[in-house]
């Protein structure tokens, strides 16, 4: 059984790694779906049955849907693509690269040296979770719900356009400024 | 009425200080009205104490009117204190200083600062009222600042010209040398005697100090570099021919008759100290004599009249000087009461002349103004004849004739005073009367516009009045030997002491010193009524002792080079001044490290987000490294 | 079941972490920043995932909820952000976003 984990985790790994690297959004976005599949079946092999299936329900399938929905609502051309490539330098991957594997090095090296105990080979199922989240984090679920309250709120306002009001005099003034 | 000294310096003091605070919103007259009548009221108050004073013979009268601070032993209150001495000069103040003003109101009828003339005039002789009766040395050393400040104001008056103001700058600085020299005299007087009440120190003086001692004789220096700073002596004496760019009035007032005497009245009340150091008596002896030649020699040359008069008046305080450094007390202040009378008389007909002709100030622009201005003519030629000494008719024939005759008879008098005495009167005499015969003789090169009307010709008849019966209060022997004066003075100041056989001389020095004065008057004539040319060829044939008698013996100069320029050159140097760099340091370091931390805010998101990594990186290296 | 080592989740979420800052850190445009978070995040709830199930309880199960939940509401409205931006600047370039230098 340790194998599954194994390769969920190689999966993971290199999925990630193909999602930071690659120029078009929505190969990445794709890429990221495998990524988080892979880390459901991690999830699942931690004995948390339930979050597996909600991060697949919600990480992958809404999470990940909304980002492609505003990328295919930029209507961004070819162009996009081009300047991901100009972006993406090798020069850019040197000072965040030493910094990340340093910082991974300490993790490492902190995971490693702490002393590790015995680990319950239990199942959390779907029931423990409930009568948690219903017990004693009972205002932690009332304040997500507050916090998705705002969040709708919020982002149906941000994402209003207003329509700009110019006056008719001024209609024709960027068609004079491209005469210029 | 007594108990109303208190009320002497503080109504002019009320008076100007109506003037600054509600002048602007008072007419011109009544600002000059409420200048002039506080010091007539002050005069009256005056009058009417030294009548009482007179008649009950009280020898002396000490008040406090407010205590102003105490600091560990010194104990300093507005404490006047009313003897002999302090009520002539009282007198003297008031009373002159009340014909100017009213003389003023004539004068400054034109002129639109008039109110803050009257505002400083009353803080001025506010000042010197407080100087002549404070009773501490720290409440005179105020009426000596005040007075110095007041001077400075009044010749700086008109300061929209430029050199007013260097003129005042210039009396102000180097009267300041005498005050710093003052400061540490005082300094030094309460250290060794722990109180600066002046009666206090007159009685414990000769019970501390032996005759000659160290001590006394710095302290009695300190106190002549003072007095030498306020009444222009050599060596500061430079500041008071330039201080006659102020109006005249300030010049009658000032420089004539009361804030130049401060000195004499310093010595004279500090008295006790001189008697203790001899040597420090007999050098203000000596600046007095040598003083009265320089400037009469000056005054010989000079064309502008008041520089004539102001040459005069550092002369005649020489007078004042040398009769203080042989012991003859009493008689320099005699000399001070007339010279006050005629000095200011002549001023102010002086800057009649000049105002009737336009501000014109060159003698030899003038001329014929006899007939034109005969009030101002007869006034200026008793104030002149006083000055001059002319026998027995003038004021001032007693006065300085006693002062020269007591160079002669004195204990501490010799024959070097006498001959610098009976010069510098021969000289003074070809002043004066050269003055007088230029600008009032002669055909009439200016014409005089506008004559002076009575606010302006009264104050001089009363002045002119004084000049002639002032003097006989004090006769000398040989006269009906009337004393009054030096009666009064005599609890307050030690009598003079003579040499043996001194009484006899005193007729023939009389008939020396008229001699002498009548001598110079004649040769005034001769050189500029009956023959002119020859003044000229006289003055050609000794151009350059001529030129530098007109520079004032060059003091000028020697004062540029030696201060002025050192000090200006030290000036330009420190201009970017070092201690201000230290500040100016600090804030360019503050603002340039500012400069260089804004720069990390570049507003880039992503290199924010390298540093929160980079920080993140830090603290775990940091805290793996401490616990392992 | 059989429960993997815990120590290997906790250095798998490392891994995916390290991974997604560096993404954050290189990319310029906004987007692929929002996408780095979004595998950071993922990375922290798998940390906790792991943390709970080696204390047998059910809190780092609740704790990943609230990560979601989270996760969620910041999309949203990090995507209406997005489209602001993209309309005031018509570029998706993080860095021509910095009106606030200096």
């Amino acid at each position: 059984m340790q194998a599954t984990f194994y390769i969920a985790s190689a999966v993971a790994i290199f999925a990630t790694v193909m999602v930071i690297t690659r120029y078009n959004m929505i190969h990445a976005l794709l890429y990221l779906v495998i990524s988080f599949l892979a880390i459901a079946i991690v999830f699942f092999m931690l004995g948390a049955p339930f979050v597996a299936a909600l991060e697949v329900i919600v990480y992958a399938g809404a999470i990940v849907v909304l980002i492609i929905f505003v990328i295919m609502m930029l209507n961004l051309k070819e162009e996009a693509v081009e300047q991901e490539r100009i972006w993406f330098s090798r020069n850019t991957w040197i000072g965040p690269g030493i910094l990340s594997i340093i910082l991974l090095g300490e993790l490492v090296y902190i995971l490693v040296t702490s002393a590790s105990p015995e680990v319950s080979h239990q199942v959390i199922d779907a029931k423990d979770v409930g009568q948690s989240l219903y017990g004693p984090y009972i205002i932690g679920v009332e304040l997500c719900g507050l916090l998705l309250m705002s969040g709708i709120v919020g982002a149906y306002h941000l994402g209003r356009q207003k329509k700009k009001v110019v006056h008719r005099f001024l209609e024709n003034a960027e068609e004079w400024k491209q005469q210029l | 009425m007594i108990h109303l000294l208190w009320l002497i310096p503080t109504l002019p003091f009320l008076g100007a200080l109506i003037l600054v605070l509600a002048g602007s919103s008072l007419t011109r007259r009544t600002a000059a009205g409420i200048g002039c009548s506080v010091i007539g009221l002050a005069a009256l108050i005056t009058l009417l104490i030294g009548y009482e004073i007179l008649t009950t013979h009280t020898s002396a009268y000490s008040d406090i009117a407010w205590h102003w601070f105490t600091v560990a032993d010194l104990s300093v209150g507005f404490s006047f204190r009313l003897d002999a001495l302090s009520l002539v000069f009282l007198f003297v103040i008031t009373f002159v200083g009340f014909f100017i003003h009213v003389y003023s109101v004539g004068f400054m009828h034109d002129d639109e600062g008039s109110t803050r003339f009257f505002a400083y005039l009353n803080l001025f002789v506010c000042s010197m009222l407080i100087l002549v009766l404070a009773d501490n040395l720290a409440l005179m050393y105020l009426g000596w600042e005040g007075v110095g400040l007041c001077s400075y104001l009044l010749i700086g008056f008109w300061y929209e010209e430029a050199k007013n103001g260097y003129a005042a700058r210039k009396a102000f600085i180097m009267t300041r040398v005498g005050d710093t020299a003052l400061a540490i005299g005082l300094f030094m007087l309460f250290g060794v005697f722990r109180t600066l009440d002046i009666q206090e120190i007159l009685t414990k003086a000769p019970q501390l100090w032996s005759t000659g001692s160290q001590t006394a004789t710095v302290i009695a220096f300190l106190l002549l570099g003072g007095a030498v700073g306020k009444s222009a002596q050599l060596p500061l004496q430079t500041w008071l021919p330039d201080a006659m760019a102020g109006p005249s009035p300030v010049s009658a007032l000032i420089h004539a008759a009361t804030m130049v005497t401060a000195g004499v009245y310093l010595i004279a009340r500090m008295h006790g100290i001189y008697e203790l150091a001899p040597l420090a008596q007999q050098w203000v002896g000596i600046i007095g004599a040598v003083t009265l030649l320089i400037a009469g020699c000056s005054a010989l040359t000079q064309s502008d009249l008041k520089r004539i008069l102001a040459y005069s008046t550092i002369s005649q305080i020489g007078y004042m000087f040398l009769a203080l450094g042989i012991g003859a007390w009493s008689a320099a202040v005699f000399h001070f009461m007339i010279h006050a009378f005629f000095k200011a008389l002549l001023f102010l007909a002086a800057g009649t002349v000049i105002w009737s002709l336009h501000h014109e100030h060159d003698i030899f622009k003038m001329g014929g103004l006899r007939k034109r201005m005969p009030v101002v003519y007869w006034t200026f030629l008793i104030g002149a004849g006083s000055l001059a000494a002319i026998p027995l008719i003038t004021a001032g024939f007693y006065s300085k004739d006693q002062i020269l005759w007591l160079a002669w008879a004195s204990a501490r008098g010799g024959l070097w005073f006498f001959i610098a005495a009976l010069l510098g009167a021969f000289i003074t005499a070809v002043y004066t009367f050269r003055m007088v015969f230029v600008t009032f003789f002669g055909e009439e090169k200016t014409h005089a516009a506008h004559l002076p009307g009575k606010l302006m010709n009264i104050p001089l008849t009363v002045l002119a009045i004084l000049s002639l019966i002032g003097g006989f209060i004090e006769l000398p022997h040989t006269f009906g030997h009337v004393t009054w004066m030096s009666d009064l003075l005599l609890p307050v100041l030690p009598t003079t002491v003579l040499h043996e056989g001194a009484e006899s001389s005193e007729i023939m020095i009389q008939i020396i010193a008229a001699v002498v004065t009548l001598g110079g008057v004649s040769l005034a004539y001769w050189l500029y009524i009956v023959k002119p040319s020859l003044a000229d060829e006289v003055k050609s044939a000794c151009f350059d002792i001529y030129r530098l008698w007109y520079a004032g013996w060059r003091f000028d100069a020697l004062y540029n080079t030696l201060f002025v320029r050192p000090f200006v050159w030290l000036s330009a140097i420190n201009k970017r001044d070092v201690i201000d760099q230290f500040y100016t340091g600090l804030a360019s370091a503050t603002e340039y490290f500012g400069q260089t931390f804004s720069r990390t805010q570049t507003g880039v998101l992503r290199w924010y987000i390298m540093g929160i990594t980079v920080g993140a990186v830090i603290i775990l290296t940091l805290s793996l490294l401490l616990n392992p | 079941m059989e429960t993997a080592a815990v120590e290997y989740g906790l250095v798998l979420a490392g891994t995916l972490f390290v991974l997604g800052l560096i993404s954050v850190l290189i990319r310029r445009n906004i987007i692929f920043m929002l996408i780095s978070v979004e595998i950071m995040l993922n990375a922290a709830g798998l940390a906790f995932i792991a943390a709970g199930a080696r204390w047998g309880q059910a809190d780092g199960q609740v704790m990943f909820i609230f990560i979601i939940t989270m996760a969620a509401a910041e999309v949203s409205v990090g995507l209406a952000l997005i489209l602001q931006i993209y309309h005031q600047l018509k570029t998706l370039d993080s860095d021509a976003a910095d009106k606030m230098k200096g």
